[in-house]
């Protein structure tokens, strides 16, 4: 059998850094659709791309910028609006902890 | 009563200039045509009846004054729930954003409601824009209006289905890999993916920064360029707009056939494919060879390898763009969190759905340390080409022709391997990927009854020709005069 | 066997706030103080569908602070997308500069007890400022945390110096150096308290002439010259002895406890920091035309090495004072106002470093404007003291009243009587007033034990409350007591 794509730790590690619970059926799942589809991915191999610029935009483009403008906020209250959670004028977020 | 509902936008705008129809008259017809038939087709997520009204009510007075805003005042639309717009709930059809009322509104609204156009409501689509049948709604599925078992297509299958199946005279959607023209192509509408730049992303609700395009659903070409043509042009607060000047798009529908080099690329036409969509093209080729084309074929060699550089970029910049859904600053969060690492965690994964999570961990994964050069790095230089397939290509035609997708509208929960999902773009993606135009009409219909399109794919802003093929194609066939029967 | 010796080896980060108007990305003011969240917009919120368009000042800034770090500037640079989650960065990426920076390979004269060194400046880029959050009690004690967008979105600049740097009071010398450019450039304001100019150090230790690096420890939360010093002599000093105890040093970031004097370990996971950069779609690319440049290089003002070096030149400064009154582009200008006014440069020279500086909350462009000594006011009080008018003594009196009424130095002194007494007939009876009831002082002069002339001189400016002339004392003190022997 060929050697996965990607291995569950690896499913975790990238979990962990997207910050997504994922439940141990969703991570046996996961692991084995990404392997599928990073499988696929792979015939990009098959290319020699080592003299080939990379695209980031199909149209190119340089240097747009804006003048050094003071434009109106919006209110404070529309922008609180869609909070989850607020204390006065603040959004308010659970207890922080460092990973 | 002169009918209200069945027309074109031209048709509509038309019987406002002879009065012989008002906007309130045509938008209350639409209105009781959502309450009737929405049910069977959940094309819409929000019915915005009011503002609607308010905003035809308006629209007769201009006209009675002999002041309409534009050929598009009160001509009633249909928008994908992944534009933004002020004051109305914008979902992307994700539970993480089912509460989201945005404050402000996509420069495409602001450029449509000066245009006096009157937006009926917001319409279903795969969550995020990450989908090719609307199944991947967080809310529920859209049917097509041809076939109720079966899918649309997607992402902007509400939009798609809602203008095939007139609960809209027109509509927006957005594509990133297809997601205008194949749900065109799966519900018989025309669909067109403007050139990147072509159109502000402004308060488009970002899934692939470098790839995502809003562009127009209509019944007829007309009615896509006169939409095009409010919406397109440079707008300072997207840096990737350009600035490259806006032309008459309904004035270049006039522009004959006769003498324009038409590509077929060789790689479009698969084994596997269905052989109905594969025949349906080939009588569209002729049809266009008749009209005085001159046809050639043409390769894009690396085009079997874009569907792969697609599933990175993509994925990798949603990752990225999707980071900001954490519970903080709207949306939803998950109950009872103990600290910010478990908020940050359970409102991620029950608030997306199975297909965006996928693509967020194959985008994190395909930026992250150790992995970016051999995956996104490569897929940007296969990207480089893709790119140039097309330039040589356009070297020697002006248009290229070729089906949209592979296969007509499938049924739902037909599709359930991933991958068997995204073969449905082939055709679409690499035009993403190269940032072109491009445009699906139909193109004639299964035994079964079901439309076919046709992709028409165009140099960088050069929508015109595209548009006016599409025009003399249109003119001299009947499939878009063909409705599907919901009734 | 002796002890090995170590060599610090530092390496400096700053992040400097830029003074543009609106924000690096979209047109909120970027002003300080606002009330909570009074200063966003969707897109320095991050809201779903936004997109960031440069503010062309910034990129101004950068390039001239980069012209003036001397500093390679790349032809093209773009942007990229930092990733990383917390709830102050409202994207959960921030909008910063990687691998193609502004500018690159720069360099910045230090000066350290009178010997200049060269600390290289390895990049410059732009970014993004995040937001702010405040703790319902302390970071480790908070059940919640609340979160103000206001400072989201406000241009920054980083400028990353080389391991170039040897030793705490070079670290700290270096940064009054870059401070006194980015005030001179007009970029930054400098201010360390409000967080404008902020600074993260990188340090580590290695067996003196060893050519390798050792571990290296990053300290943030040091937000005052003084507290960079401390902290960094700290950390040397523990990473020193912890080396010398056959201890290996942690790759860490330790946060600068000011009150407690000792730098603490965040002890965050390394595996967390995968930023996963990639260029950011949104934007397009930079290019940065040499017409551009050249333009801006034509803006550059006097920069604070030069104005030393003038300074020193032209006025015959000592480079201590030199040093000291170019830190701030408008103390320097403050005191070239008053030599325009006063020609004697080394007498404003003192006057400007002891008694203004005394008097000034900081030498800032603020606290220079808010000066309620104007320089034209100093200079006539300078020539009062040479015209005789009042002693420098009283001068100094003077000066200080000038400082907290605003009054100009005559008004003062007609107002106090503090004119100097002058008149040969008066002072000539305190004079001898005073050397009768000193009587062993007086035979202490005549028995050549010349320093009582100064204790005679104190008494008679006791007697006159300063206001006598030093000079006439002087003299007719000498005349008396030559006289009497």
């Amino acid at each position: 059998m060929a050697e996965p794509k990607i291995t569950l730790a690896e499913v975790e590690h990238v979990a962990r850094l997207a910050r997504l619970d994922l439940s141990q059926a969703e991570k046996e799942r996961m692991r084995s659709q990404l392997d599928a589809i990073l499988t696929y991915i792979d015939k990009l191999r098959q290319l020699d791309t080592d003299n080939v610029e990379p695209t980031s935009h199909a149209i190119p483009m340089v240097n747009v910028m804006r003048e050094d403008e003071v434009r109106p906020c919006l209110p404070t209250e529309a922008m609180l609006a869609n909070a989850p959670e607020r204390a006065s004028d603040f959004f308010r977020v659970p207890r922080i902890i460092e990973e | 009563m002169p009918r209200m509902t069945g027309l074109t936008i031209p048709e509509v705008a038309a019987r406002y200039r002879s009065g012989a129809a008002t906007p309130t008259q045509v938008v209350e017809a639409y209105l009781r045509r959502i309450e009737a038939l929405d049910p069977k087709l959940r094309a819409y997520v929000t019915v915005t009846r009011e503002s609607a009204l308010a905003r035809a009510e308006a629209a007769n007075r201009r006209l009675k004054a002999g002041t309409p805003a534009g050929p598009l005042d009160g001509i009633p639309l249909a928008i994908k729930d992944v534009i933004c717009t002020k004051g109305v709930r914008t979902t992307c059809s994700s539970k993480i954003l089912e509460t989201f009322v945005p404050p402000y509104d996509a420069s495409v609204i602001t450029r449509l409601t000066a245009a006096g156009v009157v937006m009926l409501g917001k319409t279903n689509m795969d969550e995020f824009a990450m989908g090719s049948s609307t199944e991947n709604s967080a809310f529920f599925p859209t049917r097509n209006p041809w076939d109720l078992t079966r899918v649309p297509g997607g992402s902007s299958g509400g939009s798609a289905a809602a203008v095939a199946a007139d609960l809209a005279a027109g509509g927006l959607g957005s594509d990133t890999g297809g997601s205008i023209r194949q749900p065109a192509a799966f519900c018989g509408t025309v669909g067109l993916k403007p050139t990147y730049g072509r159109v502000s992303r402004y308060g488009l609700v970002a899934f692939a920064s470098s790839l995502d395009q809003i562009g127009p659903f209509a019944r007829d070409v007309r009615g896509a360029a006169m939409l095009l043509q409010a919406i397109a042009g440079h707008d300072p607060l997207d840096s990737t707009s350009t600035d490259v000047p806006v032309p008459d798009y309904e004035a270049a529908l006039g522009q004959s056939v006769e003498g324009r080099r038409v590509g077929i690329p060789n790689e479009y036409f698969i084994e596997g494919m269905d052989p109905e969509v594969e025949q349906a093209v080939w009588v569209a080729i002729e049809v266009l060879k008749g009209l005085g084309a001159r046809i050639e074929k043409v390769s894009l060699p690396h085009t079997d390898y874009a569907l792969a550089a697609y599933y990175l970029i993509a994925p990798a910049e949603a990752s990225s763009n999707l980071a900001r859904y954490d519970g903080v600053k709207y949306g939803y969060r998950a109950p009872g969190n103990k600290d910010l690492i478990q908020m940050y965690g359970r409102t991620r994964a029950e608030g997306f759905g199975a297909e965006v999570k996928r693509r967020i961990m194959l985008g994190t994964y395909a930026l992250s340390a150790g992995y970016y050069e051999a995956y996104y790095g490569k897929a940007q230089r296969v990207r480089t080409l893709v790119r140039r397939d097309f330039q040589q290509a356009f070297e020697r035609v002006d248009l290229l022709a070729c089906p949209t997708a592979p296969t007509v509208a499938f049924k739902l929960a037909e599709k359930e391997d991933p991958l068997q999902m995204y073969l449905c773009d082939i055709f679409t993606i690499p035009v993403n990927l190269a940032g072109l135009p491009g445009l699906s009409l139909p193109c004639g219909f299964t035994q079964g009854g079901l439309p076919i399109g046709l992709q028409l794919i165009g140099k960088p802003f050069d929508e015109s020709t595209l548009l006016s093929a599409a025009y003399a194609y249109e003119r001299a066939t009947p499939w878009h005069r063909r409705v599907p029967e919901l009734a | 066997m002796t002890a090995t010796e170590y060599e610090v080896i530092i390496g400096l980060e700053v992040h400097a706030q830029l003074l543009t108007r609106s924000k690096m990305f979209c047109g909120c003011p970027t002003a300080f103080g606002g009330a909570p969240n009074s200063q966003t917009c969707p897109v320095c919120q991050g809201m779903p569908g936004v997109l960031p368009v440069i503010n062309r000042r910034a990129i101004e800034f950068g390039i001239r602070t980069a012209l003036a770090l001397d500093c390679t500037i790349n032809a093209g640079c773009r942007f990229a997308r930092k990733h990383y989650y917390y709830p102050d960065m409202p994207k959960n990426f921030q909008i910063s500069q990687y691998e193609e920076p502004l500018a690159v390979e720069g360099w910045l004269s230090v000066e350290v007890n009178g010997t200049a060194r060269r600390v290289g400046i390895q990049r410059l880029h732009l970014e993004e400022d995040v937001g702010k959050l405040i703790h319902e009690g302390t970071l480790e004690t908070a059940r919640a945390s609340l979160v103000d967008f206001n400072r989201s979105g406000v241009p920054l600049m980083e400028i990353v110096s080389k391991p170039d740097v040897r030793s705490a009071e070079e670290a700290a010398a270096y940064l009054r150096a870059l401070r006194a450019i980015l005030i001179y450039l007009g970029v930054c304001d400098g201010n360390m308290e409000e967080g404008s100019f902020r600074c993260d150090a990188n340090i580590s230790l290695r067996p003196k002439g060893s050519t390798e690096y050792g571990v290296k420890v990053e300290i943030k939360n040091m937000n005052s010259f003084k507290n960079v010093q401390r902290a960094l002599e700290f950390e040397a000093q523990r990473q020193a002895k912890a080396l010398a105890a056959g201890e290996r040093i942690v790759q860490e970031t330790r946060l600068w406890e000011a009150d407690k004097d000792y730098t603490l370990s965040m002890r965050s996971k390394e595996y967390a920091h995968d930023y996963r950069y990639f260029p950011e779609p949104d934007l397009v690319p930079l290019r940065v035309e040499q017409r551009w440049v050249d333009r801006l290089r034509t803006t550059l003002p006097e920069l604070p090495g030069e104005r030393r070096q003038r300074f020193v030149a032209r006025y015959g400064l000592p480079a201590y004072d030199a040093d000291l009154l170019t830190q701030s582009r408008a103390l320097a200008d403050y005191y070239e106002a008053v030599v325009r006014e006063y020609a004697k440069p080394k007498v404003v020279s003192n006057w400007v470093m002891s008694e203004l500086l005394r008097e000034l909350p900081g030498d800032d462009e603020a606290a220079i404007a808010r000066c309620p000594v104007p320089p034209l006011n100093l200079a006539r009080l300078l020539a009062l003291i040479d015209n005789g008018t009042i002693s420098g003594k009283i001068a100094k009196d003077v000066f200080e009243k000038m400082y907290r009424s605003g009054e100009d130095a005559e008004a003062i002194v007609k107002r106090e009587g503090l004119r100097q007494l002058a008149d040969v007939d008066v002072l000539g009876s305190v004079v001898d007033q005073v050397l009768g009831a000193n009587a062993g002082a007086v035979a202490d002069w005549r028995k050549g034990k010349k320093q009582s002339l100064g204790f005679l001189v104190g008494q008679v400016m006791k007697a006159t409350q300063g206001k006598a002339n030093p000079a006439l004392v002087n003299q007719l003190l000498l005349e008396r007591l030559s006289k009497g022997s």
